[in-house]
């Protein structure tokens, strides 16, 4: 019993760490490219609107990288603390994976996004685009080391088992295992699409409060246009995902679909209260054979059930099914959302601009075609990225349960022998910090977003309507 | 000392402990400066304050970085030490990794809240940078005494803890002696004097409890020749603290000449002390109870990360570098432009 307690307590304990982290990278990954973009108009048109811009989402970035870096390193922490089991079982394959990563991400990153941040009027403007360039390749790279390793637990392959402990046969199976380019792609779009309705949102909160400045425009459409372009992306390689989860981690699948018999001509379930004791759905609502459409491409095809992955002895093999079943519903719903809004602003940014074709000429879209409910709407999007993302990795992670490496091990070989009410004390504090953490960082953003509103971006030269005001405020200051 | 070149199960471990120490030395003395400049916050004017933050603030995530390598090694080179350590040491670890957030997160906040709050984050940052320097010093102390947990164990560790938070001050103000000019360089020189007693302590205390632990180590040091060879490293250590100690009472040398010098001369101080542990403790690493050999991972997986670090830590050291050398000269406070 002691041991149940401290496994599921570290569980909570890791899933509470694991999804905090998360946060930060999801923005950082992606927010570094959008910057580097930004400031690469800004050296190609002179055009100060650019450079304001940089300069405002250089601070989210910021502040950011240090949430990601904090909570990084109490994840590597972690595995020490309170998994023992996994590092002595698959060690000899996670453990290069996560070298790898520090070697060639962390330091990366680390060291450039000083210059970054702070060198602007210290190096010449190759270097800090070049800065800028490698903090954004860093972290992506760092995404890629760490999303292989996870992959890897999913969809193992490329190494034998010799008493006990996993050791590497073929690095490249390893490396190119066959869920890490799904799951690596879609990362990366959620990370785009995150970024994207943050910008979006914030500037939207920014418009509604009055700033009409030109860097505002051109962020919020940057980030509208990310949304409406990403978003379509994204559901696709949802759809690739989910076939390939369907041939490596069907139970998985069944979860998802929440599906108990496999049968032919399963619906899609919009709606249902999966009961694990009665092993059925309560309250179901479906669209008649869509379920076997999407992930047979045939109306009749078979979907796999739950019931296929109850052992003889009546041991459960398969995921909790309600909490797989609600997460991964909760994605794709806002990943419908994400689609509704980002095409309607981008329609009616476009339609305006048709209207007026001279008055403002040479832009694609007009911010001033947006509707006031069209703009109330894109506030609470800001943070949509964060919530899909969370939901799609409790899909991932949960739908994996009850192995910690498919087929492999499972979750509870790796767990530390800590005293149960040491592993509570320390996920009560740690709630109460990324808690207290979390509203601190909202309310920062929201308080730098009304100051900029405000029209003060931390400088007391105004660049609303001319680029040359805008290059005379970047020379140097120090 | 040195293992057998041919035989990859002999040097392999070997190699790794040897850079697992590296990165734990670097991180001790890079990081050890950011936290001390964070220990010491306090004690400055608020105008200061911001020449303080200005002079890590560039650094302190590279820095940080050598932490996540040492322990990154420790995991993949190590599994079966990284879990025993990191276990017994669960409670400390846990407080340096709310320290290291709080004191992360407090220099970002701080720089981007509205006035009222930045006290607040002031604050944390101090509380921040105290809980890791102390954290990690009771850590010490643990492991020194073997990773035993007795009441005798957690007073030497609380002991070191201090010591190690005043060692850091120490290194911190002797950064800043470095970095900053007029009253807070001034002030800077005084901290250095009057924290110097924790360096002395803290060697003294690890050297001599050491040996009195465990009859093994009593014997690498104290048995003849042994002793005679060893002799340079506590004379060296001494006579670079006497150094120091003569230059503090002297500094600011005229037209701020020679700034850097305390700065690399307790870093030679620390890596000379940081010496005497690692042959102490050769090749343990888990005190007396797990050897480097008998701990490290299959030799394949070692081998493919060893030859990664050969080309990755060379660059890592020369871009490291760069950034040192382009936020070189007197601290400001820090701007995005
Ligand atoms: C902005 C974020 C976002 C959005 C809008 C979506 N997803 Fe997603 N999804 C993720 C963010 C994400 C994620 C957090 O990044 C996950 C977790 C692990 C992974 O690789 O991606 C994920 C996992 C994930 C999985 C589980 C993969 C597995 O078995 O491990 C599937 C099947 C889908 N997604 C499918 C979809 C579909 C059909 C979407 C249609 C709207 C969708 N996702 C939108
Ligand atoms: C970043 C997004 C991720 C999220 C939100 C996430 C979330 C979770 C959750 C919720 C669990 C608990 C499952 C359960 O208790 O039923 C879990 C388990 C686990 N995940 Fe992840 N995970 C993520 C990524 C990763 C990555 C990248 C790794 C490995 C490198 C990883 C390793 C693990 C391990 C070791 C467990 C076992 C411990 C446990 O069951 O709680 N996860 N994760
Ligand atoms: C068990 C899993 C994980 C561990 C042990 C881990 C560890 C870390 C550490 C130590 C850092 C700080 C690096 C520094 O000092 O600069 C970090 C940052 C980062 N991590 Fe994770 N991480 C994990 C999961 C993830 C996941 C799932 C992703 C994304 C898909 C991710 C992406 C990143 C990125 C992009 C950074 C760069 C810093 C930032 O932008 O905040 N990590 N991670």
């Amino acid at each position: 019993m002691e041991t149940l307690d401290t496994l599921i307590l570290s569980r909570i304990q890791f899933a509470a760490n694991i999804s905090f982290h998360i946060l930060f990278p999801t923005i950082t990954i992606a927010l570094g490219w959008v910057l580097l973009f930004f400031r690469l108009r800004f050296a190609q048109t002179a055009d100060g609107k650019w450079m304001s811009a940089y300069r405002f989402w250089v601070k989210v970035f910021a502040l950011s990288f240090a949430m990601g870096v904090v909570s990084g390193i109490t994840m590597s922490f972690q595995f020490g603390t309170n998994w023992p089991g996994f590092m002595e079982t698959v060690g000899n394959i996670a453990g290069p994976l996560l070298a790898y990563e520090v070697l060639t991400a962390f330091f990366l990153e680390a060291a450039f996004v000083g210059i970054m941040l702070f060198g602007f009027s210290r190096v010449p403007g190759w270097l800090h685009m070049l800065a800028t360039f490698l903090v954004a390749f860093g972290t992506t790279v760092s995404a890629f080391w760490i999303i292989v390793l996870n992959s890897w637990m999913h969809t193992p392959q490329g190494f034998e088992m010799i008493d006990g402990v996993a050791h590497a046969t073929d690095w490249w199976a390893i490396i190119f295992n066959p869920s890490m380019p799904y799951r690596f792609a879609h990362m990366i779009l959620a990370s785009f699409l995150t970024v994207g309705f943050l910008i979006a949102g914030v500037s939207a909160f920014r418009w509604l409060l009055g700033d009409r400045s030109r860097d505002l425009r051109a962020a919020l459409k940057v980030g509208v246009s990310i949304g409406a372009v990403l978003i379509p992306v994204q559901i696709f390689m949802g759809d690739m995902h989910g076939l390939n989860t369907l041939e490596y981690q069907p139970a998985k699948v069944a979860a998802m679909e929440g599906n108990w018999e496999t049968q032919t001509n399963v619906p899609l379930l919009l709606f249902a209260l999966p009961d694990e004791e009665a092993r059925e759905n309560r309250f179901e609502i479906g669209i008649p054979n869509l379920a076997s459409l999407i992930l047979t491409h045939h109306a009749d095809g078979e979907v796999p059930g739950l019931n296929d992955f109850v052992a003889e002895d009546g041991t459960v093999l398969h995921p909790p099914v309600a909490k797989v079943f609600w997460s991964f519903r909760v994605m794709v719903g806002t990943g419908l959302a994400m689609l509704l809004i980002s095409w309607a602003s981008v329609w009616f940014m476009w339609r305006r601009r048709a209207l007026h074709e001279g008055r403002i000429a040479g832009h694609w879209m007009a911010v001033e075609g947006l509707p006031k409910p069209i703009l109330f709407a894109l506030v609470p999007m800001a943070f949509s990225g964060w919530v899909a993302t969370l939901a799609g990795w409790y899909t991932t992670e949960i739908g994996r349960q009850p192995w910690l490496v498919q087929g492999v091990m499972t979750t509870d070989m790796a767990v530390a022998d800590v005293a149960a009410p040491l592993v509570l004390g320390t996920l009560i504090t740690y709630l109460a910090i990324y808690a207290a953490l979390l509203v601190a960082y909202i309310s920062v953003i929201t308080y730098l977003a009304r100051k900029a509103a405000k029209g003060d971006d931390g400088r007391a030269i105004d660049m609303d309507h001319s680029g040359k005001a805008g290059v005379l405020a970047i020379t140097p200051a120090e | 000392m040195l293992p057998d070149f041919t035989n990859p199960a002999d040097w392999l471990p070997w190699a790794f402990a040897s850079l697992m120490g590296l990165s734990i030395l670097v991180y001790v003395v890079l990081d050890g400066f950011d936290l001390g400049v964070g220990i010491l916050f306090p004690l400055a004017v608020p105008e200061d304050q911001d020449k303080m933050i200005g002079s890590i603030g560039p650094f302190w995530d590279a820095n940080e970085t050598w932490l996540v390598l040492a322990v990154g090694l420790l995991l993949v080179a190590f599994p079966q030490a990284h879990g025993m350590i990191l276990t017994a040491l669960y409670l400390p670890v846990f407080i340096m990794l709310v320290g290291l957030i709080l004191r992360g997160v407090a220099f970002e906040f701080r720089a981007k809240a509205r006035d009222h709050h930045k006290r607040l984050w002031n604050r944390l940052f101090f509380t921040g940078s105290l809980m890791t320097a102390l954290a990690q010093g009771f850590m010490l102390g643990l492991y020194v005494m073997g990773l035993d947990q007795t009441l005798a164990t957690y007073a030497f560790a609380m002991l070191t803890a201090v010591f190690l938070a005043v060692g850091y001050s120490f290194i911190g103000s002797t950064w800043l002696i470095h970095k900053t000019e007029g009253a807070l360089q001034l002030k800077a020189v005084r901290w250095g004097r009057e924290s110097l007693w924790g360096v002395v302590l803290g060697i003294g205390a690890v050297s001599l409890a050491t040996p009195l632990v465990s009859t093994r180590i009593f014997d690498k040091w104290l048995s003849f020749p042994e002793v005679i060879y060893l002799a340079p490293l506590p004379i060296l250590s001494g006579l670079l603290i006497v150094w120091l100690w003569r230059m503090l009472r002297a500094m600011p040398f005229a037209d701020d000449r020679r700034s850097w010098l305390p700065f690399l001369v307790s870093t030679c101080l620390f890596t000379l002390a940081y010496l005497g542990m690692a042959y102490s403790f050769y090749p343990y690493v888990v005190p007396d109870r797990l050897t480097i050999y008998e701990a490290a991972s299959a030799p394949e997986s070692l081998f493919i990360i060893l030859v990664g670090a050969c080309f990755v830590v060379p660059v890592i050291a020369a871009y490291s570098i760069l950034a040192y050398v382009i936020f070189r000269g007197k601290a400001t406070a820090l701007r995005y432009d």
